[in-house]
C-alpha cells in the first residue's frame, strides 16, 4: 500500500517503527502518524459508531472529524490521524466512549509564557501571518496542531497560480519548504517560537491581555501554557463536508484533501481504485494526483450542471481518460466492512435523481470533494461576531479591511475567515500580520498594507474570484451593520 | 453555457489557432480559455510574445513573435500549453508530463487525444526537465497535430 515511485514526490526511505495494534506487532515508518502507518498495513477501520456497531475509519486527516479516535498507550480519544507514530506503542480499537484513565494529568506543571502576538495555525495564512508580525519586530508565537508546519500546503504536489509575489508555478510542498526556512531562520534569531503538536483550547478569563491555554503534546504527554498576548491572529482553515447518503461511514469514504494527505505526505495508498464525487478544483486536483500515485480514478461525478473548478484541471483528467459526469451524483456506497462500490445516479435540472439512471461502480475509495467549512470554533468562544455567509462556506467571523474581528486585537486569516484558495490565504495573512503589528506600535508601514490589499483585488477580479468577492462584501456589510448598533 | 463547462474538454474553437505557416515554424497553443488569475507563462516568454490584458485575463500569443521555445510548456501551472509544429505529412507535439515512467527518447508511445482515446503511435523525440515537469516533443502524423495533447507510456 505504500507508493514506490512518485513522478513528484521524492519518498525517502525511512526507518521501520514497530508498534502494537491489537496486540498484533506491525511496522509503521518514521514520519507517519498512527493512522498512516495503519493504513499502510491495510487495516482501515479505527473505531466503530457509538450508535451502531458500524465500522469507522477517518474522513478529514487532519484532526478535525473525531472518527479515528483510537487508545494509545492507554490514553482514550487520540485523534491517530494527527498522532505521530512513536516505536513501541500500543494501540487499540476503543470501547465506544472510553473511561477516563487514571494517569496523572496534572503532574506536568504549568507555564507562562508572554508575546505581542500569537498566531493559531501553521498553514499558508498563518505561516505568512506570523513572517510578517516577526519582521515588523512583535514577538510571535505560532502553535500548530500538526508535528510538521505547512498546513495543507504539504500535500499540494501541483504548480501554484497567481503571480509572482503568490509564487506562482511554485509547487505547493516547495511553497510550504520556502515558509518553513522563513520562519525557522526568524525562530533561530529568537523572533517566532513555534509549538507544533500543540492545540489552542481555549479562550480565558484576563484583566489586560488576551489569554489562551495551550496544550502541547510530546510523547502522548501534555504541558498547559498559559499564553497572553496583545494580539491574537486565528488562521486555523476548515474543515471537509461530508455528503448524505447510505454507506457514507465506511471505511474507505474519506474527504478528498484526507486522500491527498495520505498519499502525498504520508506516501500511502488510500485504495486502488477511486470515485471523486465533487469537480471543483479539489476533486478535479486530487484526481490527479491520484492518478499520479499510480491509483485508478473510475470518474468523477458533480452535482451541477457545470464543472466548478478551472477547465485546465479538468482537461488535464480528460486527456488521462478520466470522465467527468456533470449533473451525477453519488446515491448510495456498497459493503459490508469497506467500500466495495458504488451507485451513482443522473440529476435532472432541478437536482433530483433521474430514474432508471442509477450505475453501479466498482471501487473500493470515495473521495468527497463537496467544499469546506471555517474552522470557527475558537472564534466562536472568544465571543467575536459570526455570521452565517453561504458564499464564504458557513459561519465565519465578521472582519474589516485589516482582518480584525469584532473583538480589539483578534484577527482572522486564510479559509478560517471565508473558503478560499491558498494565494489569498497567503496575502490575508501578510495583512492580519502586519495589521497586527501596526495596532501593537511595532510597525507603521500602511503603503504595505495598501499593496497587500491590491494584490488580494487583483487576484479576486476574476469570475471564478466572484464568490470569496462577495462572502467578503458581505462580511464587511455585516461589520458595518453590527458596528453601527453599537 | 460553453460545451467545455460541461466537458472539460476544449473543442479548436475555443482558442486561438495558428496560421499553417506559423504552425511550420512551430509556436505555443495556449489552451487556457478561462480567466483565472495566473500569470507565469507572460512572465517565462523570452521574445514577450505571450500577453495578457490584467492577470486573470486569459493569455494571448503573438505567434509571429513565439519562436517554439516550449518555456512555457513547462512553467504552465495548468499544463495547458502545447508546442506544435507542422512540416509536410509530420508533426511534432511538445507536452508537459508528469507521470511516470518517463519515455526515453527513441521510443514509441500511445498518442493521446483531449478525451484521452489512443489514437495511434508516437515516437518521441526530445525529453527536457523542467523542474518536476517533463517536457516531451513527440512526432506524429500531421492530421493528429491538433488533437494529441497526452501520451501514454
Amino acid at each position: 500500500m505504500r507508493i514506490q515511485t512518485h513522478p513528484i514526490i521524492d519518498f525517502k526511505k525511512r526507518k521501520k517503527l514497530p508498534f502494537y495494534y491489537q496486540k498484533k506487532r506491525i511496522f509503521g515508518e518514521q514520519g507517519d502518524t498512527i493512522a498512516s502507518a495503519l493504513h499502510a498495513a491495510g487495516i482501515k477501520t479505527l473505531t466503530t459508531s457509538l450508535k451502531y456497531e458500524s465500522p469507522r475509519g477517518f474522513f478529514c486527516g487532519i484532526g478535525k472529524c473525531s472518527s479515528c479516535l483510537m487508545r494509545v498507550n492507554g490514553v482514550p480519544n487520540v485523534r491517530t490521524c494527527i498522532a505521530p507514530l512513536k516505536e513501541g506503542i500500543i494501540v487499540e480499537m476503543q470501547d465506544k466512549l472510553a473511561a477516563l484513565p487514571d494517569a496523572k494529568f496534572n503532574g506536568v506543571p504549568k507555564k507562562t509564557l508572554t508575546i505581542d502576538i500569537l498566531v493559531v495555525g501553521a498553514g499558508p495564512a498563518g505561516l505568512c501571518a506570523a513572517l510578517e508580525s516577526a519582521s515588523q519586530g512583535a514577538s510571535v508565537l505560532l502553535v500548530d496542531e500538526n508535528q510538521c508546519v505547512g498546513g495543507q500546503l504539504i500535500k499540494q504536489t501541483h504548480k501554484f497560480f497567481g503571480s509572482k509575489q503568490e509564487r506562482a508555478g511554485t509547487r505547493g510542498i516547495d511553497i510550504a519548504k520556502e515558509l518553513e526556512n522563513d520562519v525557522r531562520s526568524l525562530q533561530r534569531e529568537g523572533k517566532i517560537m513555534i509549538m507544533t503538536e500543540s492545540t489552542v483550547i481555549g479562550y480565558y478569563e484576563s484583566e489586560k491581555k488576551h489569554r489562551f491555554g495551550v496544550v502541547e503534546r510530546c510523547e502522548y504527554r501534555s504541558t498547559l501554557y498559559d499564553v497572553r498576548c496583545d494580539a491574537v491572529i486565528l488562521a486555523c482553515g476548515a474543515m471537509e463536508n461530508m455528503l448524505l447518503f447510505p454507506g457514507n461511514d465506511l471505511p474507505g469514504v474519506y474527504g478528498a484533501g484526507a486522500v491527498q494527505t495520505l498519499m502525498n505526505v504520508y506516501g500511502v495508498k488510500p485504495g486502488k481504485r477511486v470515485l471523486m464525487v465533487g469537480a471543483g478544483n479539489v476533486g478535479l486536483i486530487v484526481s490527479y494526483q491520484l492518478l499520479q500515485a499510480g491509483i485508478d480514478v473510475d470518474r468523477v461525478v458533480e452535482a451541477a450542471p457545470v464543472i466548478g473548478g478551472y477547465n485546465v484541471h479538468a482537461a488535464k483528467l480528460q486527456r488521462c481518460g478520466v470522465p467527468i459526469l456533470v449533473s451525477h451524483s453519488i446515491k448510495e456506497v456498497c459493503g459490508k466492512n469497506n467500500v466495495e462500490g458504488a451507485v451513482v445516479v443522473a440529476l435532472d435540472h432541478q437536482w433530483k435523481p433521474i430514474s432508471d439512471s442509477e450505475e453501479y461502480i466498482k471501487c473500493d475509495t470515495i473521495c468527497l470533494a463537496v467544499g469546506l467549512t471555517p474552522s470557527t470554533r475558537l472564534l466562536s468562544q472568544i465571543g467575536v461576531q459570526l455570521e452565517y455567509i453561504p458564499e464564504a462556506g458557513g459561519y465565519v467571523a465578521l472582519h474589516d479591511r485589516t482582518m480584525q474581528t469584532s473583538v480589539k486585537g483578534v484577527y482572522v486569516a486564510g479559509d478560517a475567515s471565508g473558503i478560499e484558495e491558498a494565494s489569498t490565504a497567503m496575502i490575508e495573512g501578510k495583512i492580519a500580520g502586519l495589521a497586527a503589528a501596526i495596532q501593537l506600535g511595532r510597525s507603521k508601514n500602511k503603503k504595505l498594507l495598501t499593496q497587500y490589499h491590491k494584490e488580494l483585488t487583483q487576484l479576486r477580479a476574476g469570475p471564478f474570484g466572484e464568490k470569496p468577492r462577495i462572502a467578503k462584501e458581505k462580511i464587511a456589510q455585516e461589520k458595518e451593520k453590527h458596528h453601527a448598533k453599537l | 453555457m460553453r460545451n467545455y463547462e460541461k466537458t472539460g474538454i476544449l473543442s479548436i474553437k475555443d482558442f486561438q489557432v495558428p496560421s499553417e505557416k506559423q504552425l511550420e515554424k512551430g509556436v505555443a497553443i495556449l489552451e487556457c480559455v478561462q480567466e483565472i488569475p495566473c500569470n507565469p507563462c507572460v512572465d517565462s516568454c523570452p521574445v514577450h510574445a505571450i500577453s495578457m490584458q490584467n492577470i486573470n485575463a486569459p493569455p494571448v500569443n503573438d505567434f509571429d513573435k513565439c519562436i517554439g521555445c516550449a518555456k512555457c510548456v513547462g512553467i504552465c501551472p495548468g499544463l495547458a500549453i502545447f508546442v506544435v509544429k507542422v512540416k509536410g505529412n509530420t508533426a511534432w507535439v511538445t507536452l508537459p508530463y508528469e507521470f511516470i515512467p518517463v519515455p526515453q527518447v527513441g521510443a514509441i508511445v500511445k498518442a493521446l487525444d483531449r478525451t484521452g482515446a489512443v489514437r495511434g503511435n508516437a515516437l518521441v523525440k526530445k525529453v527536457v526537465k523542467q523542474g518536476k515537469t517533463m517536457v516531451i516533443t513527440i512526432e506524429i502524423p500531421s492530421n493528429l497535430a491538433m488533437e494529441i495533447r497526452n501520451i501514454k507510456v
